[in-house]
């Protein structure tokens, strides 16, 4: 148990996707205009990422790794089929996002309307590709890790995201010099959180 | 931009292959319209591996191989992909192709591969080449995609260049990993200078951008947001 909250805390804060990897930052950047929209993408990341993840996870110990496919019989044991672990994971991931986006369409028709075209881009939102592939890196022991991880990573993206959304809401307030207005001014202050969220670097869990 | 089929070959009777119109294609994504500065696209791997400026530039070559074979192949297929599986189709043809690129680099230089880690496997979800087959390949003809996929990449490289001299001059002292700093320049040697490690931390990536970004529009004020 200790060990699963150890890696849910470091998903989300120590090794945060957006602040430690960067992951997902055009999405990141273009939904972050009100606070409203910036709460509903990251549910779907964290809901889409919760989801990805554990399966791939499955399809990286059951058929893609070396020796994976050895439950067909013994003939199989040597096929390394690792090469298409892109090719499967982006797959599955664009699958998912497909259901994500008609189970929303039909239960939140006006979160739909706001999250207009980004919905079919969290298929390519780079954090869950990430989040596949660091899980495909870092070797995780069992699926119910994979899934603490993958739920880890995107509380901490629904955090930064909301985060930069209330930010970016006053800073409509202040004088930002003219050439750093919009995209300039958000990247210092993404910047300036990062730093801030680099305190928790040192935490050895 | 017509969106009518124009083959490639139509296109190169028509006009010469490098008119006015199919160099803007190419430059313009250097300046007015760079995927990053301006339209805000690709930012996540160009953060990521920047510390040095070696993998920088494989990761350049890489975009620009992928980004032009998969405009290619994109503006090719355009009129056999049905619209409605048109994302899933655009990253298979992106994946192989990315796919491609990870093995090269893992047979002929595994150290940088190493480095890149998952950053080569997310050239695929770069939200530079979803937009761009999406906004360019799918209407405009095969010539003209592979232009303006190299256009772009070139603009993403560019960024990527630049930051990753500026950090790792800064950071570290050297270029491509030769030391440029003299040793004797040094505290520790006593001298006056220090690296500043700060350069080296990701935040610091995000900085870096937004001081071109500063630059580039202080120069260039049509660009320049409302809020």
């Amino acid at each position: 148990m200790q060990e699963l909250i150890n890696i849910f805390a470091k998903a989300v804060f120590v090794e945060n996707m957006i602040f430690a990897y960067f992951l997902g930052m055009c999405s990141y950047l273009a939904v972050s205009q009100t606070v409203k929209t910036a709460v509903g993408l990251g549910a779907a990341v964290i809901f889409v990422l919760g989801i990805t993840v554990p399966i791939n996870f499955l399809l990286e110990n059951y058929v893609l790794q070396e020796g994976a496919l050895a439950w067909l019989g013994p003939q199989f044991e040597t096929v390394n089929l690792s090469f298409l672990s892109f090719i499967m994971f982006i797959a599955v991931i664009a699958s998912m996002v497909q259901l994500v986006e008609m189970i929303i369409e039909k239960f939140a028709p006006a979160l739909y309307g706001a999250l207009g075209i980004f919905l079919p881009l969290i298929a390519v939102n780079c954090s869950i590709l990430g989040g596949a592939l660091f899980m495909q890196e870092r070797a995780y022991s069992n699926i119910t890790q994979a899934s603490v991880f993958g739920l880890g990573s995107g509380v901490g993206w629904f955090l930064a995201i909301v985060a930069i959304a209330a930010i970016r809401e006053k800073i409509r307030y202040s004088n930002v010099p003219a050439p750093m207005r919009g995209l300039g001014i958000t990247f210092v202050i993404t910047g300036l959180m990062g730093i801030a969220f680099m305190s928790f670097m040192g935490i050895k869990l | 931009m017509s969106t009518e089929t124009v083959e490639k070959k139509k296109s190169g009777e028509g006009e010469p292959l490098f008119s006015k119109k199919n160099r803007r294609l190419l430059s313009d994504p250097l300046n007015d319209n760079n995927p990053i500065t301006v339209q805000v696209l690709g930012i996540c791997s160009a953060l990521a591996i920047t510390v040095q400026l070696k993998p920088a530039v494989v990761m350049a070559l890489s975009v620009v191989f992928v980004m032009g074979a998969g405009n290619v192949i994109i503006s090719l297929l355009r009129n056999l992909i049905p619209s409605r599986v048109r994302i899933i189709v655009m990253l298979t043809v992106v994946a192989s192709l990315v796919i491609l690129v990870d093995q090269v680099l893992k047979a002929y230089m595994f150290d940088v591969s190493k480095q890149l880690s998952v950053f080569i496997g997310l050239i695929i979800t770069n939200c530079i080449i979803m937009g761009r087959f999406e906004a360019f390949a799918m209407g405009n003809g095969t010539w003209k995609s592979f232009l303006d996929g190299i256009g772009n990449a070139a603009g993403y490289g560019v960024i990527l260049i630049l930051v990753s001299i500026f950090r790792e001059f800064f950071g570290a002292g050297s270029l491509w990993g030769h030391k440029l700093i003299p040793d004797d320049w040094y505290m520790q040697n006593g001298g006056f200078y220090h690296d500043n490690g700060m350069m080296l931390l990701p935040p610091m990536a995000l900085i870096s951008v937004a001081l071109i970004i500063w630059v580039q529009r202080a120069y260039n004020r049509k660009l320049i947001e409302e809020n």
